[in-house]
């Protein structure tokens, strides 16, 4: 092979450019597949402005012999940007996979430093040019390699290093003597050089900073701490240029706002929009076998996904969540007769078995890979045909995301499969595919910047230099997150920052930064500094343990030398106890013991294995797709495109209850056993509907319903009780309108919350990020626990004490967004009202099977742990009884 | 020999159980009270903890002192007792009582006053918390009993010791609960830690090896409303 496509162009030579020969229409946008363009790209295509400046684009000759000897020529959108960039603007280049974004990023840096006079000895350092940022490691190291490789062939005098947690302290000090003229690097290695006192001349010379996979960069924290990093640097460099790179996002404005300062408001970097790639060819699984009702495996469908990868010569297959990956893995390699090469990729396994499966999968020796989330990003491997989807993709632009990994050209069509686990992801995966084809977006909307993460980031600045407060606010409201940051909240974080912003001014005089008598802020003691640094980023680990093989039977110190296969999640490991079995790194293990930082696992025969199960990693149903759920269940023309058993199923739904409407919300009761079930409908992902479930619980408790428990999955909520909620319902007490009620989201979510896990997970994160505690790093955490003080015991302390510190609001604003979904909550509850559709029936109807089904197989919200210690008490006492 | 008795169920707040003899009230909240004795124990209050940790520059919330008070009040105020063993480990470091802010100090007064009042002293705190009233002690001894901060590793019958923060561990349906708890074998009891931001040790961890008789063990584990009895064949490590 030739170079890799990221490069240029073998097939697509619709632009051929030479200044000589002055410039044929480069920007006849290279539109491949039938989407027609959006129209901000005709504008663009037709204005001449464009079109002269484009004249004016220099590719200096050493490029024009390169693309020539590779019998490529640059992109249009290669072109334009680097015209875009040779003008002075800031650009954000959204375009497909396969689309030539990394080489068109980096244009403008490597012709204005091939057109850079040599250094002349003793001529003083020069810093670093160009600043490339992504969101992995991985990647840096990837386009390291890649960038390298027509540099060389170019013969370009440039330096390219990356610089990532990986690398050695020597090389490290070394970047700092003499930098490289391009430096690879992550969003938390940024934060660390910006909080180093040599940060303003270390980045004198800096003129672009790339950024890469933006789409996914801006939705986290780690964007929000990119975005004040690069703030900073903008007050290094005024004149600093931007490059954003990203893949196709629903509202790319947010995006063109967030690479330019946003103080004064209002800014927006230029945009090139590359449409299409082919249009792929994906179809859904129409089994022979019988779709589940419920469940999440799709076990049924193994032997046709089998001969699926029998017939391609890659596949890759992506499921959900980890434990999905795991469990598919174990059901290929059962029916794997012809023991086809089959690997496992997913977050949790070692990063050397992880790095043989890449290597693996570069080399095209394998033909199928099951993989998370964890491959989602812009790294291509190999010869990719199929992509096969199990399970529903949960959002347009995730499916539109994993399939452009199949087939990595943009101007090949890629072929995809989607294999829906149950009936419901059979309409989710009905609706993802009509809005693939439609060309539909759904990414999230960016939220504001968390103030955790703003606390985090003063403190770096002081620990770099001395501040003033009022300099400082201004910088920060240039981050697009920031933007709307009032100054006494801004004055709240440095209060935090200094002595932790308690209303009992106790801490004085243990402050890490002080205000001195010249107006500036500064670290009290070089120790703070350190702390910086060992804590610095926003990626929380969740506590897990090692896994380590050992021989079975043997205690563990005496093995000691056993491999590592990955880490699992603590919470998980102590459900176990000694002997039992699950699945992990595509094996079964026996679980022998927990000794310090390590579990110790022995193989096991056998199949009656757990399956692990990992906090987050699961996405919910975006809004997008639920909308077209909803449509689809409303149209009735539509279930012909369904396969015959599903429409079946709501064929027999419509006579036995109804289908709710696409604005309505549907709630059905029905008695059953000796309980009383309400069943609701809204489609708003799971998150919302815990939510729900918790508030509706509380209002039904008091209202005398005696609610035992309930279940939400992506499409509905089941709640069961004692009393006869349909009766109520009808004799309204309460009436449905008035257990749906807005007000809802007041107190009754005050309340509840106050106790819940869910904002003490949330806490702890907050408390992390902004630096109130430290991290555990490996190494120092044997210090037992009756030492450190947990984030749940501070929580409480400070929720009674003092409610609206400013952490307590940070962790209210994460939770309303993140794992309650409070906001989509809010809509769904505004968007029904006077639209609820109340069906009593006399037993439970067709839709709400699959719901039900869940319920013994999820984790029953609403049931105390107190209740678990009466089980465990309760046996005791009998045992006791007896004797 | 005495044997760690659950009470039958229902109980409501308190479970009664015998060390060494002495009958006493093991409460939900964290303390013992030993009704013939007009006695509550309490262990590992580490007040200011949290000033303590912001000497070294993290700066968790200064209302553990606080907090910590003022559930001793309430359980004070509960059983009104003539005696309070506060059995070491009182405050975090040696300079705490000088670092408290003069209204948690003004509370703790409060409570000191109309009843005797022992520091038990604790590693953490060796000597006399400065300028509080009550008295100081290595260990004490009353009736069957005897009060110390570090359980002995000889084993003695009656002693109620603090200082490892006992926590115990269950698995029920594929659910880990983990709450602090008393730990008794009838013989000898070690008590949970009281204060806000004091965490725990397994029972089953390596520390409290030989301080128990296997057989008779016993976990009080703190629930919202009461206590359970957990006998050591239900626990788990970790």
């Amino acid at each position: 092979m030739a170079g890799r496509q990221d490069f240029g162009d073998r097939s697509a030579r619709a632009v051929l450019l030479r200044r000589e020969e002055g410039v044929r229409s480069p920007f006849v946008p290279i539109l491949l597949g039938d989407c027609a363009p959006p129209r901000y790209l005709w504008r663009v295509t037709e204005q001449p402005r464009l079109a002269e400046q484009n004249a004016a684009v220099h590719l200096p000759e050493p490029f024009l012999r390169w693309f020539s000897q590779k019998g490529w020529s640059p992109r249009a959108h290669q072109i334009e940007l680097l015209a875009t960039a040779q003008a002075g603007q800031s650009v954000l280049l959204i375009a497909p996979t396969g689309a030539g974004k990394t080489l068109a990023g980096f244009l403008p840096s490597l012709t204005e430093l091939a057109g850079r006079p040599r250094k002349k000895p003793g001529q003083a350092r020069r810093g670093i040019h160009t600043l490339y940022i992504s969101p992995l490691k991985a990647l840096a190291v990837d386009i390291e390699r890649n960038l390298g490789k027509p540099v060389e062939e170019i013969g370009l005098p440039i330096t390219i290093e990356t610089r990532t947690g990986d690398t050695p302290a020597h090389k490290r000090q070394r970047q700092k003597l003499a930098p490289p003229d391009i430096l690879l690097t992550t969003p938390e290695q940024l934060a660390l050089l910006i909080a180093a006192p040599d940060a303003r001349r270390f980045f004198e010379d800096l003129h672009y900073v790339v950024l890469d996979e933006l789409h996914s960069l801006v939705t986290s924290k780690r964007g929000h701490l990119l975005s004040l990093g690069l703030a900073r640097l903008r007050s290094f460099v005024p004149g600093l240029q931007t490059i954003g790179l990203s893949a196709t996002v629903a509202e790319p404005d947010e995006l063109r706002r967030w690479l330019v300062s946003q103080n004064p408001p209002g800014g927006m970097a230029e945009l090139i929009v590359v449409t299409g790639g082919a249009k792929p060819e994906i179809s859904i699984l129409d089994s022979e076998e019988r779709v589940p009702w419920a469940g999440h495996s799709a076990r049924y469908a193994t032997p046709e996904i089998y001969s699926e990868i029998k017939r391609h010569k890659t596949t890759l297959l992506f499921v959900n969540t980890r434990s999905q990956a795991e469990l598919l893995f174990q059901e290929l390699w059962r029916v794997n007769e012809d023991t086809l090469p089959i690997a496992l990729h997913h977050g949790s396994l070692d990063v050397a078995q992880r790095r043989r499966v890449e290597k693996a999968m570069g080399e095209n020796a394998l033909r199928a890979i099951v993989a998370t989330s964890t491959l989602d990003l812009g790294i291509d491997w190999g010869d990719v045909d199929l992509v096969v989807h199990v399970g529903a993709p949960k959002g347009a632009s995730r499916l539109a995301q994993r399939i452009g990994r199949a087939n990595h050209r943009m101007d090949e069509p890629s072929k995809a499969i989607l294999i829906p686990a149950n009936r419901f992801e059979v309409l989710e995966c009905r609706a993802a595919l009509d809005a693939n084809y439609l060309g539909a977006q759904d990414t999230p909307p960016l939220v504001n910047g968390g103030l955790d993460v703003l606390a985090q980031h003063v403190l770096g600045c002081a620990c770099g230099a001395p501040f003033h407060a009022n300099a400082l606010f201004e910088e920060v409201r240039a981050a697009a997150p920031y933007a709307e940051l009032d100054r006494p909240t801004f004055d709240r974080v440095i209060d935090f920052v200094a002595t932790g912003g308690y209303a009992l001014k106790n801490y004085e005089r243990y402050a890490r930064i002080r205000l001195n008598k010249d107006g500036l802020w500064r670290v009290s003691n070089p120790r703070v500094a350190q702390q910086y640094r060992l804590n610095v980023g926003t990626i929380i680990e969740v506590p897990a343990l090692n896994v380590r093989y050992i021989k079975a039977g043997s205690k563990g110190s005496a093995s000691r030398g056993g491999r590592v296969l990955g880490k699992i999640e603590e919470a998980f490991l102590e459900t176990l106890t000694h002997g039992d079995t699950f699945m992990f790194a595509g094996k079964v293990l026996r679980f022998e013991g927990i000794r310090e930082n390590e579990c110790f696992v022995s193989n096991a025969p056998g199949s009656d294995a757990k399956v692990p199960y990992y906090g987050g990693g699961k996405f919910p149903l975006s809004t997008y797709l639920a909308e077209q759920v909803r449509i689809m269940l409303d149209d009735p023309q539509r279930w012909k495109k369904l396969p015959e058993q599903v429409a079946d199923w709501l064929r027999f739904q419509a006579d036995k209850s109804v289908l709710p409407k696409r604005d309505d919300l549907l709630i059905e009761t029905f008695p059953r056993g000796n309980r009383h079930y309400l069943v609701a409908y809204p489609f708003e992902g799971r998150l919302a509907h815990q939510t729900l479930g918790m508030l509706l619980t509380r209002r039904l408790d008091r209202a005398g319903a005696r609610p035992l428990g309930f279940v939400a999955t992506d499409y509905a909520l089941a709640i069961w009780s004692l009393a006869d909620m349909g009766w109520m319902f009808r004799a309204k007490k309460p009436s449905l309108s008035e257990l749906f009620d807005q007000d809802m989201l007041g107190d009754d979510l005050e309340a509840w919350l106050a106790g819940s896990w869910l904002l003490k997970r949330t806490f702890r994160n907050c408390a992390l990020i902004s630096g109130l505690i430290e991290k555990r790093h490996p190494g120092q955490e044997k210090s037992g626990r009756q030492v450190t003080v947990s984030t749940d015991l501070i929580y409480d302390v400070l929720r009674s004490h003092e409610p609206d510190h400013i952490l307590l609001q940070a962790t209210r604003a994460d939770a309303a967004t993140g794992l309650l979904d409070v906001s989509r909550l809010a809509e769904m509850l505004s968007r029904i009202q006077g639209r609820i559709v109340h069906k009593n029936l006399e037993q439970i109807s067709p839709l709400a099977v699959p719901i039900m089904l869940e319920i013994g197989k999820m984790p029953v919200h609403g049931e105390a742990d107190d209740t678990l210690l009466m089980d465990a008490a309760t046996l005791v006492e009998e045992a006791m009884g007896t004797k | 020999m005495t044997r760690a008795l659950a009470m039958p169920a229902p109980l409501a707040d308190a479970d009664f159980i015998g060390i060494a003899g002495e009958r006493a009230i093991c409460d939900r909240r964290g303390v013992l009270y030993f009704p013939e004795l007009k006695l509550l124990a309490v262990s590992d209050l580490h007040l200011e903890k949290g000033s303590s940790l912001a000497r070294r520059g993290t700066l968790i919330p200064p209302y553990d002192t606080g907090a910590t008070l003022l559930r001793l009040q309430a359980v004070i105020s509960d059983y009104q007792p003539a005696i309070v063993m506060s059995l070491g480990d009182s405050f975090h470091d040696g300079g705490g009582a000088a670092r408290m802010h003069s209204s948690f100090r003004e509370r703790l007064e409060g409570l000191m006053v109309g009843r005797e009042w022992f520091w038990v002293a604790g590693n953490h705190d060796p000597d006399a918390p400065a300028d509080l009233p009550g008295e100081t002690v290595r260990e004490l001894a009353i009736g069957s009993l005897l009060f110390r901060h570090e359980p002995s590793a000889v084993r003695v019958e009656g002693e109620i010791a603090g200082h490892l923060h006992p926590c115990a561990r269950i698995v029920q349906r594929g659910r880990s609960v983990r709450r602090r708890c008393f730990a008794g074998d009838g013989g000898r009891m070690i008590m949970p830690a009281f204060g806000a931001y004091t965490g725990s040790l397994n029972v089953l961890d390596r520390a409290y090896a030989g301080l128990f008789r296997r057989e008779t063990l016993m976990a009080y584990m703190l629930g919202t409303e009461r206590i359970f009895a957990i006998s050591r064949s239900m626990l788990r490590p970790g």
